[in-house]
């Protein structure tokens, strides 16, 4: 019954959606204040209508409801409660209600705080927003309806794949869910913009927070995916180019870049067409997304359900949402007007400069990632692309782009003194190349290679810390002086700062555990002691135990180093009978400096097992590094001017808070 | 101009999704890997029967008559999904059916051929796993069709279902026996 009632809500939602995305589309051009009007209650109910549907499916989950064709395939009456919830985004049919919920709460946020917005604006943003949410309910009613039934029910269910049985998997696809869709009301914005044809720093400064926040839970859903590949699949490395991962990074490189090109299209009036065009290709890549992890297309580690009569659908909306809001580009960007001009040395040329190298790196990750594709469909054969490419391609592109983080945060809008700048970084700079040195000098096996990474990473923290400097007069005035003015600082440019120096704290440990990174593949007896990087595991015992959905052999590893112990490591092989399916769990001791990670194989020939060991230098600064720029971001979004509902306060803003500002 | 170049991104968008409209035909596999040693010869080998069995297998024996070679161990679950439909392609004699132990005891591939049924015409035990690294193994069970001349004509990956067989394999082999 309340699986029916949920099939129900999402079937009105549906039809709320199209009310939602046409009246008021049609009534903002014939300036009809009551077909306006609709947009805001109708955002309101459809978020109703989609939560009472997700709330239902839920339930079914909780209550292991085995006659709900999805509950029977994805869920099992012994999994944990934790998992009993999220399988209910676990699998494909209760990921895209997700999908669409994520979408409603957004365009309830729009509904309920976007009353300073202007109502035609608002109406069209609304309306955009519904049409997407169409689509969307319409493929979930059409193609993957999660409440469908089954009958007789089976006694029990066949279980959640038990890789995803993990908490940093529970809460990594609605992170990035808020993400992908979150660009979503840039898109909305990018195309109400269009039809209305005028963009103007209000547009901007509207559009900035929502990027801004669904970059953050972007960022942070890429961040737990990968610690999750990190730690889970028990292969010590943390990205792979996978064409999934790839397919979630395309939109962060495009919502990066788009984030950047919003200022200068706030303050300074220009890049207008530009910023749309971002707008319209982040969302657009998040749908790529969508339909190159659901349609089968791509062959990926991440094997959803993948359907090609699936694929159909996104790949027709895709055509329709991308395809139309490209064509209105093309009709209406010629006529937006351009805004303040600029030399090249200036803080938009810096800017601009940003937003080529993301967008290149972009352009040269979706090449990697659809070339195989393109290739077979020319008659070119199978050839997969992976690592080195991205390696050789990608990370040339992003080393200029770091490198010009501290210089671009430096330069003054209009027209800036190079320099002046350099300058005021030699400092920055002779901290950078002192710690590129010492390093090579005292830290054993470090190549050129390495060097140059610890050179990115110190100049970008060193430099963004001379900026933040200046701004708060260091050593100029006194240390209180200095405090005060720090604590008066604009939390948004306070939250530049801490991103660009998460940026700094991620390069230095991908070079870390890249460059210094010690792998050992071996079987071994009980009793026997391997020796990786200086420190020695001994194996101390192999033994079984029971979960609560599972069996497990453990491996005890005693750790030490110079004789003095380090830690203990327990790495286990689980295999859960409900899906007849092995899993391993890495054993990890993290510290600032280093991961130790052990992983227990299979056994071996007369009672020794495999073993893997590794020692990985920084490899927790990656992470770190990510939880910065989300911190940084959200810092930034708490900043009055961009609390979503704070007036706009023209004067206040070219006023007070002067030029220096991101 | 203006407009001609703010078409650039429709343009480029078309032919993108003209590309993702091709790469959803279902027939075409994401996964499948074409093998390099396709209209290749076998490579040159000779293995012993597995325990208890009297033919063994070496690249001579796969000269003369059109053959299929499956690559297969006990220890392997979807070898045991495959297993009956070799029996009856065996049993209805289209076509010699051999058979590449690969890295399994040798107890344990006699037991299973004794329990399930063989139905190989000669077996090789590759308990190094040597051979089938020459023929491009990468995972059990494969099957290869070699033609007459000792070529390998087609490789499948995975456990064969009726499908695989009545649609690609039969006929390339009544092809091959022509």
């Amino acid at each position: 019954m309340i699986a029916e009632l949920g099939h129900y809500a999402l079937i009105l939602a549906l039809v709320v959606a199209l009310v939602q995305g046409t009246l008021p589309l049609i009534g903002a051009q014939r300036r009809t204040p009551a077909w306006i009007a609709v947009a805001r209650p109708a955002a309101i109910l459809q978020a109703g209508l989609i939560g009472i549907a997700f709330l239902a499916l839920t339930h079914a989950f909780v209550t292991s409801d085995f006659s709900v064709v999805n509950v029977a395939e994805n869920s099992h009456s012994a999994k944990p409660m934790l998992y009993k919830i999220s399988g209910v985004w676990g699998n494909h049919e209760g990921s895209m209600v997700l999908w669409v919920l994520i979408l409603a709460l957004y365009g309830l946020a729009v509904a309920l705080f976007g009353r300073n917005l202007p109502p035609s604006l608002r109406a069209r943003v609304l309306a955009v927003q519904a049409l997407i949410a169409v689509g969307f309910l319409l493929f979930i009613i059409l193609t993957s309806n999660p409440f469908e039934r089954l009958s007789p029910a089976p006694l029990d269910g066949r279980g959640l794949n038990p890789l995803l049985q993990d908490p940093g998997l529970a809460f990594h696809p609605p992170m990035l869910y808020f993400g992908y869709v979150g660009f979503s009301m840039a898109f909305a914005f990018a195309i109400a913009a269009l039809i209305e044809g005028r963009v103007d720093a209000a547009w901007a400064r509207w559009v900035r927070p929502w990027t801004l926040a669904a970059w953050c839970f972007l960022t942070a859903g890429i961040a737990l995916g990968s610690w999750w590949a990190y730690y889970e699949l028990g292969w010590g490395g943390w990205w792979f180019w996978d064409p999934v991962e790839n397919a979630s990074f395309m939109p962060w490189l495009a919502g990066t870049a788009l984030l950047h090109s919003a200022i200068v299209c706030e303050k300074r009036d220009t890049l207008k067409s530009w910023t749309i065009l971002l707008a319209i290709l982040t969302f657009s890549l998040s749908l790529l997304g969508t339909f190159l992890v659901r349609s089968g297309v791509l062959t990926s580690v991440h094997a959803f359900a993948t359907d090609p009569e699936r694929g159909v659908f996104i790949l027709a909306f895709l055509v329709l949402v991308t395809g139309g809001a490209l064509a209105l580009f093309a009709v209406r960007a010629p006529g937006l007007a351009g805004g303040g001009l600029f030399a090249p040395i200036s803080r938009e040329g810096a800017l601009v400069l940003n937003n080529l190298l993301l967008t290149v790196g972009c352009a040269t990750v979706f090449l990697g990632t659809l070339y195989p594709l393109f290739l077979e469909i020319a008659g070119g054969g199978k050839v997969s692309v992976g690592g080195p490419y991205f390696n050789a391609t990608f990370i040339p592109l992003m080393v200029p782009l770091v490198a010009f983080v501290p210089v671009g945060s430096m330069l003054p809008w209009k027209r800036g003194d190079l320099a002046g700048v350099l300058a005021r970084l030699r400092f920055a700079g002779g901290v950078a190349g002192a710690t590129a040195l010492a390093v090579l000098a005292l830290v054993e096996g470090t190549s050129l290679l390495a060097a140059g990474g610890v050179l990115l990473a110190a100049w970008l923290a060193a430099g963004v810390l001379t900026e933040l400097a200046g701004r708060v007069q260091l050593l100029r005035v006194d240390a209180a002086e200095s405090w005060r003015r720090l604590v008066r600082l604009p939390r948004a440019s306070v939250g530049m700062s801490l991103a660009h120096l998460g940026v700094a704290v991620f390069v230095a440990g991908v070079t870390g555990s890249v460059a210094w990174h010690t792998e050992k593949v071996q079987t071994m007896r009980v009793g026997e002691t391997v020796e990786v990087a200086g420190y020695q595991f001994t194996l101390d015992g192999v033994s079984e135990h029971r979960g609560p959905n599972y069996t497990a052999t453990s491996g005890q590893f005693t750790v030490t180093r110079q004789g003095a112990p380090v830690t203990r490591l327990r790495p286990e092989k689980r295999i859960y009978p409900a899906e007849n399916m092995p899993t391993t769990e890495a054993a990890i001791h993290s510290t600032a400096m280093r991961d130790l990670y052990a992983v227990l194989g299979d056994p071996a020939e007369d009672g020794a097992w495999t073993t893997r060991l590794y020692v990985n230098p920084l490899i927790a600064w990656i992470w770190f590094g990510c939880f910065m720029m989300v911190g940084g971001g959200l810092l930034s979004l708490s900043d009055r001017r961009h609390r979503v509902g704070a007036p706009v306060r023209q004067a206040v803003r070219a006023g007070v808070l002067g030029p220096a500002k991101a | 101009m203006m407009r001609r170049y703010h078409l650039i991104p429709v343009a480029i968008f078309i032919a993108l999704a003209g590309g993702l409209y091709v790469g959803l035909d279902p027939d075409r596999n994401p996964k499948a890997v074409p093998s390099a040693l396709i209209d290749q010869p076998v490579p040159e080998f000779a293995l012993p029967p597995v325990e208890g069995r009297g033919l063994g297998l070496a690249s001579a024996d796969l000269r003369g008559e059109v053959a299929l070679v499956n690559v297969f161990a006990s220890w392997c679950g979807p070898c045991r999904v495959e297993h009956p439909l070799l029996m009856d392609l065996a049993a209805k004699r289209v076509v010699a059916v051999h058979g590449i132990n690969y890295k399994d005891q040798p107890k344990a591939a006699a037991e299973w051929l004794l329990r399930l049924g063989d139905p190989y015409t000669r077996t090789g035990a590759d308990r190094d796993g040597r051979v089938s690294i020459d023929w491009g193994v990468y995972g059990v069970p494969e099957t290869f069709v070699v033609d007459r001349a000792g070529r390998i004509r087609y490789k499948h990956v995975g456990p064969l279902q009726a499908d695989d067989l009545e649609q690609k394999i039969l006929p390339l082999i009544r092809r091959l026996q022509g």
